[in-house]
């Protein structure tokens, strides 16, 4: 790799290619699966598609819409994502501010808890037998409560409020707030990058999960849309569709690989969409989470 | 008097007046402790079934212990070996491909030196990273199917001559859990080596710039020694987890037909305890897996705290 400074160097130029080449990548196979959802199935088959539909069809789209669990299981997810991920950020971040106070009675015992769960566990069918044992089990409850609290998450949180300048909190308290209505009035507007970290972490693991509904989830009108995927992807469930489908769609124009396709977009599209809003943050969660407390 | 109780040093008050004190703060953090004790230690207490003999009617503490017949069972039954074939060998090889390439990508991506080209490439790699692996595994069984385009591409390219359904070949699985894994998080375990780098001063470039450094020396004199740190700590965490293989992907890209290469630790607990209700025997290799990681995190800690001063405590 020695420079040789008579000539031009081309490393700048190689280096671009490579980069590009790594996005080609990265991107092409996404690109490959959206174009083919968007053809139409019969014609897909038989090959030859690459950069983009040849016969345009929304068929598996319909289909997709038209059915009824993965429109249950669609909004499932949704439910799952926004109602676990707010009550996660809360009550992770509530633990965290009074966490970061140095004066807490017990901080050490809790440090000294709360590190330990982050390098051992009982492991998963303990873990079953316990939300078995607490009735959690084909219940939405399951998305929510046992995923509420994560320790490491409080650790960022902590850092990001040890910022903050305690005297905006200390006129708080003059003006006779409680620390629960000074977290909530004054420490949560302040924190909104954090917070938005946090909650781009926990969501994304949210919507994208789909063993939780696979394990502790035998209600089909429970599971979620990654699960409902991972029955048709894995388990190959193909038949159970066609059931479903109503009748004014031809079976010809679909098949259970166009419906597969399409459903895996639509499956994506929401973290697609919200990506590019919350990048500005995750980069900076990921930077406060590397530094030690 | 909130105020007034502050100007008083808090040794001196009783515990009842300091918790009277800390009553709000209290409140706010007891909740979550209460959470960890029920499912963070609760479960450990479970960890006991492996020295049991469970049975999912009968309670845990119901159940008759058995000593250690359980390991007695799961050492001789030749799942283990394979098991801690599989698990390893996917372990070591993400071990050595799937953590330098981050660095060295990252390494690559700082000497883009136009800032709007360097944010779109950071923006694309990033992608796959939130993309969820029941999708990338329906991908992926598109793309390497015997009809799918991976196919087509080896043909043309004249480097295979018929179609090989990849996916039900196990001496293909490593490769493809491990080079599927690099493709989803190589930009996204990037990040912390680029955090990293941005946060070294432009005053050591400058000098080695005058002292005649190439690019080359620069990077392997100046960005690589100070990225070290990040570097030990990501190594420590990569270490201690060679046992804890990516459950969600290989759940989705495993088959009957390549169950002899894809059966890991954890995979295993599933399959055995859930599918075959054998939960005794399942925990007792999930225990071993369990210690195994403290063991190698504690392992690795001490050593990279004596040869290299950084440590995570």
């Amino acid at each position: 790799m020695k420079i040789n400074r008579n000539k031009p160097d081309v490393f700048p130029k190689v280096n671009a290619l490579l980069m590009i080449l790594i996005c080609f990548i990265t991107l092409y196979p996404i690109w490959y699966t959206i174009v083919l959802s968007f053809n139409d199935a019969n014609d897909a088959q038989m090959g030859g598609i690459y950069w983009w539909p040849r016969v345009f069809s929304l068929k598996s789209y319909s289909a997709v819409f038209a059915n009824a669990s993965i429109v249950n299981a669609f909004t499932i997810s949704v439910l799952r994502t926004v109602i676990g991920t707010l009550t996660h950020v809360f009550f992770t971040a509530m633990t965290a501010y009074a966490f970061s106070k140095k004066r807490l009675i017990g901080r050490n015992i809790f440090l000294a808890i709360g590190t330990f769960t982050m390098f051992f566990n009982g492991g998963l069918i303990p873990f079953f037998l316990l939300l078995k044992n607490l009735g959690m089990l084909n219940n939405f409850i399951v998305y929510i409560v046992p995923t509420m609290f994560n320790f490491f998450h409080l650790i960022i949180f902590t850092s990001f409020f040890r910022g903050i300048p305690g005297s905006l909190e200390e006129s708080a308290m003059i003006d006779g707030a409680n620390e629960f209505r000074t977290f909530v009035q004054i420490i949560l507007p302040l924190s909104m990058p954090v917070l938005a970290t946090i909650a781009l972490f926990h969501g994304v693991w949210n919507w994208n999960d789909f063993f939780w509904g696979v394990i502790f989830v035998n209600d089909e009108a429970l599971q979620p849309i990654g699960t409902y995927l991972y029955r048709i992807i894995a388990e190959t469930a193909s038949s159970n569709m066609k059931i479903n489908m109503p009748g004014a769609i031809s079976l010809k124009a679909v098949n259970s690989q166009s419906i597969k396709l399409a459903t895996m977009v639509v499956a994506t599209t929401p973290i697609v969409l919200t990506y590019p809003f919350l990048q500005k943050y995750f980069v900076k969660g990921v930077m406060i989470g590397s530094v030690k407390e | 008097m909130r105020n007034h109780m502050d100007q008083i040093p808090l040794r001196k008050l009783s515990l009842k007046s300091r918790i009277y004190h800390q009553r709000y703060l209290l409140f706010m953090a007891l909740p979550a402790l209460v959470w960890m004790i029920v499912f963070n230690y609760i479960p450990m207490y479970g960890i006991i079934i492996a020295f049991k003999r469970y049975r999912i009617i009968k309670s845990i503490a119901d159940s008759p212990w058995v000593g250690l017949a359980n390991f007695k069972e799961l050492f001789t039954e030749g799942d283990f070996s394979m098991v801690m074939k599989n698990t390893l060998g996917i372990g070591f090889m993400r071990l050595f491909i799937g953590f330098p390439l981050p660095i060295i990508f990252a390494l690559f991506l700082n000497e883009i030196k136009h800032a709007g080209f360097k944010r779109t490439i950071q923006t694309i790699s990033y992608l796959p990273h939130f993309i969820s692996w029941v999708v990338l595994g329906g991908i992926m069984m598109n793309w390497l199917s015997d009809a799918g385009l991976f196919n087509e591409i080896l043909m043309k390219t004249g480097i295979i001559d018929e179609p090989r359904f990849f996916l039900a070949e196990p001496e293909s699985f490593w490769n493809i859990a491990v080079f599927s894994d690099v493709w989803k998080e190589l930009g996204w375990g990037a990040i912390i080596y680029l955090a990293a780098i941005s946060g070294i001063s432009p005053a050591l470039y400058e000098a080695a710039t005058v002292d005649g450094a190439n690019r080359w020396q620069k990077m392997m004199h100046i960005t690589m020694p100070s990225i070290m740190p990040t570097v030990s700590i990501m190594l420590i965490l990569a270490i201690s987890g060679i046992l804890t293989t990516n459950f969600d992907q290989i759940l989705v890209l495993r088959n009957a037909v390549n169950q002899s290469a894809s059966d890991v630790i954890d995979i295993f607990v599933y399959r055995v305890g859930f599918k075959m209700n054998r939960f005794s025997y399942a925990q007792a290799i999930s225990l071993f897996k369990s210690v195994v990681a403290l063991i190698l995190l504690l392992g690795a800690n001490q050593i990279s705290k004596k040869t290299q001063g950084h440590s995570l405590f």
